[in-house]
């Protein structure tokens, strides 16, 4: 296994690829959880662990069952339903086991679970024949991609909070405005390595 | 005929083509890559599909059951009941994250009082008690006191501030533009966080609490960069609303309405509740009967009376000449000679309430702690008997 490519599979997904800024996937939850720095450090941390282990399950199905079977062409509802069935399960599980976690993040998996760069990780693993390992860290970079644009623009926001913004810009519109800036500056690290 | 025939071929043809199995399916992963077959088996992939959906619904769905079984969480109805009845401001001020996890509190521990949803008052805390079989006891309100009153025309200002209207913006430039480093801002962050709209500014900046509205939440008093909010319990009405530990003279400069730490109030007080410490006179709230002398006497009107009209003192027909106001009163209002009925000059007193506290038959009537005299008196008529 070759850790360079797995170093620049999380770098690519984290900052060239990013998610939120250059694919512009997952804006509802990008807007809705950046306004404060604390839930946005929860979503992050819970984005990211979901993120991995259902890029895990659905690379183990893809390739053990919907391969052999020649039904790949299935892969959107599949990965769909092993997502949901997935955060659903932790979702039961975690409430009983851990209640003092589940009210931290609890609230977080169920906007996670209809959540596309949840769905584009998988997707994208199986489009691109990555093996096991290299799923991992594409999904791992995915997630603090998404946990680095979360944070920052939950600091960017709570500063516009104070800010003097135009009345018909306020609120979510200097958001998107904002969000297409950082967009623009993230465009600067493509570019930075060769896949 | 030669028509009819053509457009029976024709249609042969149409059903022809929709026998898909002779076109290539591509398979287009959101990544990019490709995959084509040049020929697909249209039976065997039908039942393998449907056997596959079946297959993973099932698993999946037998596996929540299973984990919804296995990993219940009991949730007490009581908790539902009692959430319904809370006030859903999610102000906090219960001490717990948010309404739910107080109900949830409430319900399954025994030593959480159903008193403590502050904006849901005493209806709610007697409908809590009522769900959980606790004992409802009311709680006295507390209100947010802001302890300074240097408005913008009364306080110095060091500099001109030009900038986001904030007080939490206006502290980063120089720990703020006024001379007094421990007074109100006056940029009116307490009145946009309060979710009670209890909390206005008056035209010269500075925040007035309407007391009807607030419900002592501490959102403010948490949002203040200066502390300058405090939240006390409302039957404590006079207090020294200044936050200043400068010098004396130094405050003077400052503020008009500084405390200036002169300790008049200290020696005024009947009761020797405020003391002056670090360059600040505080008012022990246990201590205090807020009989309002210090305001009077206060040389730079540091001090507050909260209550908004003290009425005068007058004697009722039951006095039996005991001459024990003349004593305690601090303003010299009343006279009299011994058993005879005592009269209280209107031009003196300042309704402080201390002789009605003190006369022995309850035979002053007017000020404002008359109700609670009265009530105290019969309580203990009623224990003696």
């Amino acid at each position: 296994m070759d850790f360079s490519k797995l170093f620049e599979l999380v770098i690519a997904a984290s900052l060239i690829n990013n998610f939120v800024f250059t694919r512009f996937l997952g804006l509802c939850i990008f807007f809705g959880v950046s306004k404060k720095m604390e839930t946005a450090v929860g979503m992050s941390i819970t984005f990211t662990a979901v993120m991995m282990i259902s890029a895990a399950l659905s690379w183990l199905i893809f390739n053990y069952v919907m391969v052999p079977l020649e039904i790949t062409f299935l892969k959107i509802i599949v990965f769909i339903g092993i997502v949901a069935g997935f955060v659903q399960a932790s979702d039961t599980i975690m409430r009983k086991v851990s209640p003092g976690l589940y009210y931290k993040l609890g609230i977080y998996l169920a906007l996670i679970s209809t959540n596309c760069i949840i769905l584009a990780v998988p997707l994208i693993n199986a489009g691109e024949h990555y093996s096991f390992i290299e799923s991992l860290a594409f999904a791992f970079g995915s997630g603090i991609g998404f946990a680095l644009a979360l944070v920052i623009m939950a600091s960017i926001r709570e500063k516009l909070e104070l800010a003097d913004v135009p009345a018909p810009f306020k609120g979510l519109p200097i958001a998107f405005v904002v969000t297409g800036l950082i967009a623009l500056a993230f465009t600067g690290f493509s570019g930075l390595i060769k896949l | 005929m030669y028509d009819v025939q053509r457009i029976i071929t024709d249609i042969l043809g149409l059903l022809h083509l929709t026998d898909i199995s002779h076109f290539l399916i591509p398979q287009i992963g959101v990544g990019g890559g490709v995959e084509a077959k040049e020929h697909v088996e249209l039976m065997p992939l039908i039942k393998s599909t449907l056997i596959f959906l079946a297959g993973i619904g099932t698993v999946l769905g037998l596996g929540l059951a299973l984990a919804a079984k296995k990993y219940s969480v009991k949730i007490d109805p009581k908790v539902e009941q009692v959430k319904d009845v809370l006030a859903h401001a999610h102000c906090g001020a219960c001490g717990y994250a948010g309404c739910e996890q107080y109900a949830e509190a409430v319900v399954c521990k025994p030593d959480v009082p159903p008193n403590l949803c502050i904006p849901g008052g005493e209806r709610t805390c007697e409908a809590v008690a009522l769900i959980t079989g606790k004992k409802a006891l009311a709680r006295e309100p507390d209100f947010a006191r802001i302890m300074c009153q240097g408005d913008w025309n009364r306080a110095v200002k060091k500099f001109k501030y030009e900038g986001i209207q904030d007080c939490r913006a206006v502290i980063l430039a120089g720990g703020g533009d006024k001379a007094c480093r421990y007074g109100c801002l006056g940029y009116g962050t307490c009145s946009r966080v309060c979710p009670f709209d209890a909390i206005t500014m008056t035209y010269n900046h500075l925040p007035y609490v309407d007391i009807t509205k607030c419900t002592g939440c501490r959102k403010c008093e948490t949002a203040c960069p200066t502390k300058v909010i405090e939240v006390l319990p409302a039957s404590r009405q006079v207090i020294v609303t200044c936050h200043s530990k400068d010098k004396g003279g130094e405050t003077k400069k400052n503020c008009q309405v500084g405390c200036i730490a002169c300790g008049i109030c200290a020696k005024v007080c009947p009761f020797d509740a405020p003391s002056v410490e670090k360059n600040l006179s505080r008012i022990d709230l246990d201590k205090c009967k807020v009989c309002g002398l210090c305001v009077l006497k206060c040389p730079t009107n540091a001090i507050t009376d909260f209550i908004p009209h003290r009425s005068k003192a007058f004697v009722l027909d039951n006095c039996i000449g005991c001459r024990i106001c003349t004593k305690v009163c601090p303003v010299n209002a009343p006279s009299g000679e011994q058993k005879e009925l005592h009269v209280i000059d209107q031009t003196k007193c300042i309704g402080c309430g201390i002789c009605t506290a003190k006369c022995p038959v309850q035979a002053i009537d007017g000020t404002f702690n008359v109700a609670e005299v009265i009530a105290a008196a019969a309580k203990k008529k009623a224990k003696a008997a």
